[in-house]
């Protein structure tokens, strides 16, 4: 039969379609350029910077062509393009990419701390000691800087951080007798039950799949999951005792259904915090204005407090979020780029306005310490100086926090062992342990030395 | 490829003896003839044959992000044959499909019949509107079905707390196999439903004829003659169905964003080597996991045609 043929035939056809489509995959290598170690002179930076110049900055905050506008005012000959490949992990596939084939990289890119580690791995980031990085440490705060700059090395001018606070629903928590926002741990639980019982909202929610947060959490606990020496030597230890203190307390108020665990910034999540599912969300300073956005109609309900902490009378927090701009080693006008990301977070005017119209929480001194930032009273939150709040949260965030240089991998692979077990009401602790098992493992067949 | 058989086939041998004087005309319709299939194979080399090659050649290497690339032999193969997670991810296409593919080509051959009849009122609308869901692309159809299944504010959730039923979580690890197979069968019903219509409406309608005289009534006919007679397609739409369900990846990859709890980095085959690639950065094992899922759809579509040849056969014989 000839109809049978044909469809045997195209069956054929797809088959090895299939195949082919299948076992599509991008790879190759790529070289890189060594940098230069020599200081830059004065000479040469205004050389640089008086040379017409095209850059390239990939970075995804948004409205930053009005900062970059100020750095053309003030260097006419540099025309910079700005471009936006994609928000987080689509934006680092890309810049990967790009430097893996050797070409189409831009001279800036915005790259989170979490992530400097794994382009400093691949030589991909330029050392800007040269440049005259080192004398700008000041203007930032120390945790920030040492996010940028681990060792002897600068890879990046940071941008913005997230030191961690508590925002919360002031009316939900008074009507169920509290008057005061819990200052340790051990009061959130107690508050936790009062919450629960008396409104029934849940006092706030830990995302089941957000490592971010939950990473924050040890960070205050004082845990040091992550280490890398720049090198070749790793140290993975997300199963010490600190991180299963904290991975016990979250399991114990699941397991109560005093946490809830939806997935976070997610429709249903949006929902819960406007309709008062949730009476609170422990979150970044960048949370206050998002939360804004999200939940309007509660304006005027909330407000923000430190963490709560684990011994009375400390005051420590951890960080979640934030990014820095670094300069790509490939760039072939290092000097001009490295003018470009100190200026739109070193120089006064530009940085105020990252904090002041995109909203990004500052790392750096002089706006932290500026009437115009920190004396701002927000409605939402009940006239409060929420601003002024964090800059002083900002100073207790633990200095010495490290990532891996794979972190892509640990944020996937905490899903998988971490994140199934929250969303199941789980046992935390216990998946810590699968979870340091996966890092290990995979750290050792990439051929790291573990510590 | 099964072309160059065919063609050859199909030349008479009858032109044996004077082998050597094949006429002018013959041999330029040759030239011509390879001329216009050229194109095709250029694009064919260029685009499907050397990223195979090329791919194939990654799998046999090993990429560390410390101490580079190097040649690793099999041992990417070897690897993902014990891996628990490609493994599992196999194994739940395989289930998938064994539910989903019956359950889709059922509902599609139903409706091809039912059209076919021309019984059915509006059956030019019908057709339409069946096959509209193919026409919406995959990324906007799970979109819309993750807003549907939504536990909150989703309408099914709403209209079945409104009744009194609960919430159902369409979204948990344990349901979220059975609402990807609802998204598929929703978006391909119309597809297979065309391709079995059309066959039916290839049948000589002699054969209707003969099977009246018979007497046989409408499902008799459709049973006992339809059926049989477009066999080759439902066969085809068999096989495109086993190599969509392997193939699986817009689906999950989307739901992820949603459900990221239910669907893990390893879901479908396909997912996993995403992930592998982009992810974990082991470009090279992701490309041996690319070949092997490759081969399995092979097997398993070969199968399937030999077992149907083997039935074809059997009752040609009887």
């Amino acid at each position: 039969m000839s109809a049978s043929r044909t469809a045997r035939k195209l069956g054929v056809i797809v088959v090895v379609g299939a195949l082919a489509l299948t076992a599509c995959s991008p790879g190759g290598g790529g070289g890189d350029e060594a940098a230069t170690t020599d200081d830059i002179t004065a000479e040469q930076r205004e050389e640089a910077l008086s040379t017409p110049t095209e850059l390239t900055f990939w970075t995804w905050v948004p409205d930053i062509e009005n900062q970059v506008a100020l750095f053309e005012e003030t260097y006419p000959e540099i025309d910079v393009t700005v471009e936006n490949v994609g928000q987080g992990l689509p934006h680092y596939q890309k810049l990967r990419s790009a430097l893996e084939a050797g070409e189409g990289a831009p001279d800036v890119a915005q790259i989170e701390y979490q992530y400097i580690p794994s382009f400093v791995l691949s030589e991909a980031l330029l050392d800007l000691t040269p440049y005259g990085a080192s004398e700008i440490e000041d203007d930032y705060v120390g945790w920030a800087w040492n996010q940028v700059a681990p060792g002897e090395q600068v890879w990046g001018i940071p941008q913005d951080v997230g030191p961690m606070g508590n925002l919360y629903r002031e009316d939900l928590l008074t009507q169920a007798g509290i008057t005061e926002p819990p200052a340790t741990w051990e009061e959130y639980a107690t508050a936790a039950r009062a919450v629960k019982d008396t409104t029934g909202s849940y006092i706030s929610n830990l995302g089941a799949t957000q490592a971010g947060q939950l990473i924050g959490f040890m960070w205050q606990r004082g845990a040091k999951p992550f280490g890398y020496d720049g090198e070749q030597t790793v140290s993975i230890d997300v199963n010490s005792d600190e991180a299963k203190e904290v991975a016990t307390y979250w399991t114990d108020l699941i397991q109560e259904d005093l946490i809830s665990v939806d997935v976070d910034f997610q429709d249903q999540w949006y929902q819960g915090l406007a309709s008062g599912k949730y009476a609170g969300w422990l979150t970044a300073a960048w949370g206050p204005v998002f939360l804004q956005g999200t939940a309007e109609s509660t304006s005027g309900l909330w407000r923000a407090a430190p963490l709560p902490q684990w011994e009375e009378g400390d005051n420590v927090s951890g960080n979640w979020g934030g990014s820095s701009d670094a300069v790509l080693a490939s760039s072939e006008n290092p000097i001009a780029a490295y003018e470009l990301a100190k200026f739109i977070n070193n120089d006064d005017a530009s940085a105020l306005s990252l904090a002041t119209e995109q909203f990004l929480f500052p790392p750096q001194t002089s706006v932290l310490e500026n009437a115009e930032f920190a004396d701002q009273e927000s409605e939402f939150y009940g006239g409060q100086k929420v601003n002024e709040l964090f800059s002083e949260i900002s100073d207790t965030v633990d200095t010495e926090f490290q990532w891996l240089p794979f972190m892509e991998y640990v944020y996937s692979s905490y899903e998988e062992t971490i994140g199934t077990v929250i969303a199941e009401k789980g046992d935390i602790a216990a998946a810590l342990d699968d979870w340091q098992d996966q890092l290990v493992s995979y750290a050792e067949s990439q051929g790291f030395t573990v510590e | 490829m099964s072309h160059p058989t065919a063609l050859r086939a199909e030349r008479p041998s009858a032109t044996a003896p004077p082998r050597r004087r094949v006429s002018t005309t013959k041999r330029k319709q040759n030239i011509a003839a390879y001329l216009f299939i050229l194109p095709f194979f250029v694009i064919f080399l260029a685009m499907l044959v050397v990223p195979l090659v090329y791919s194939g050649y990654l799998s046999l290497f090993e990429s560390r992000l410390i101490g580079g690339e190097a040649f690793a032999g099999l041992a990417n193969y070897s690897r993902a044959l014990q891996d628990p997670q490609f493994l599992s991810s196999v194994g739940r296409v395989g289930l998938f499909l064994l539910i989903q593919v019956p359950i889709m080509l059922g509902i599609a051959l139903v409706l091809a019949l039912v059209l076919d009849t021309g019984r059915a009122g509006g059956s030019k609308a019908g057709r339409l509107l069946i096959f509209i869901p193919y026409a919406v692309p995959a990324v906007v159809a799970t979109l819309m079905w993750g807003y549907l299944y939504g536990p909150d504010f989703g309408p099914i959730a709403q209209v079945s707390r409104a009744v009194g039923l609960g919430t159902p979580d369409f979204l948990s690890p344990e349901n979220i196999l059975g609402s990807l197979i609802n998204i598929v069968t929703w978006e391909f019903i119309g597809y297979n439903m065309i391709i079995i219509y059309a066959a039916l409406r290839s049948i000589p309608p002699e054969l209707y004829e003969a099977a009246e005289i018979d007497g046989a009534g409408p499902i008799r006919t459709a049973w006992s003659v339809k059926i049989p007679a477009v066999r080759p397609a439902i066969v085809l739409t068999i096989i495109f169905s086993i190599i969509g369900s392997f193939q699986l990846f817009a689906e999950p990859s989307l739901l992820n964003a949603i459900a990221p709890d239910a669907i893990t980095n390893s879901f479908t085959p396909n997912y996993y080597a995403y992930n592998l690639a982009f992810i974990n950065r082991e470009l090279n094992y992701a490309a041996a996991i690319a070949f092997l899922l490759g081969i399995v759809i092979a097997v398993i579509s070969y199968v399937v045609q030999l077992s149907e040849q083997r039935r074809e056969r059997r009752e040609g014989a009887m």
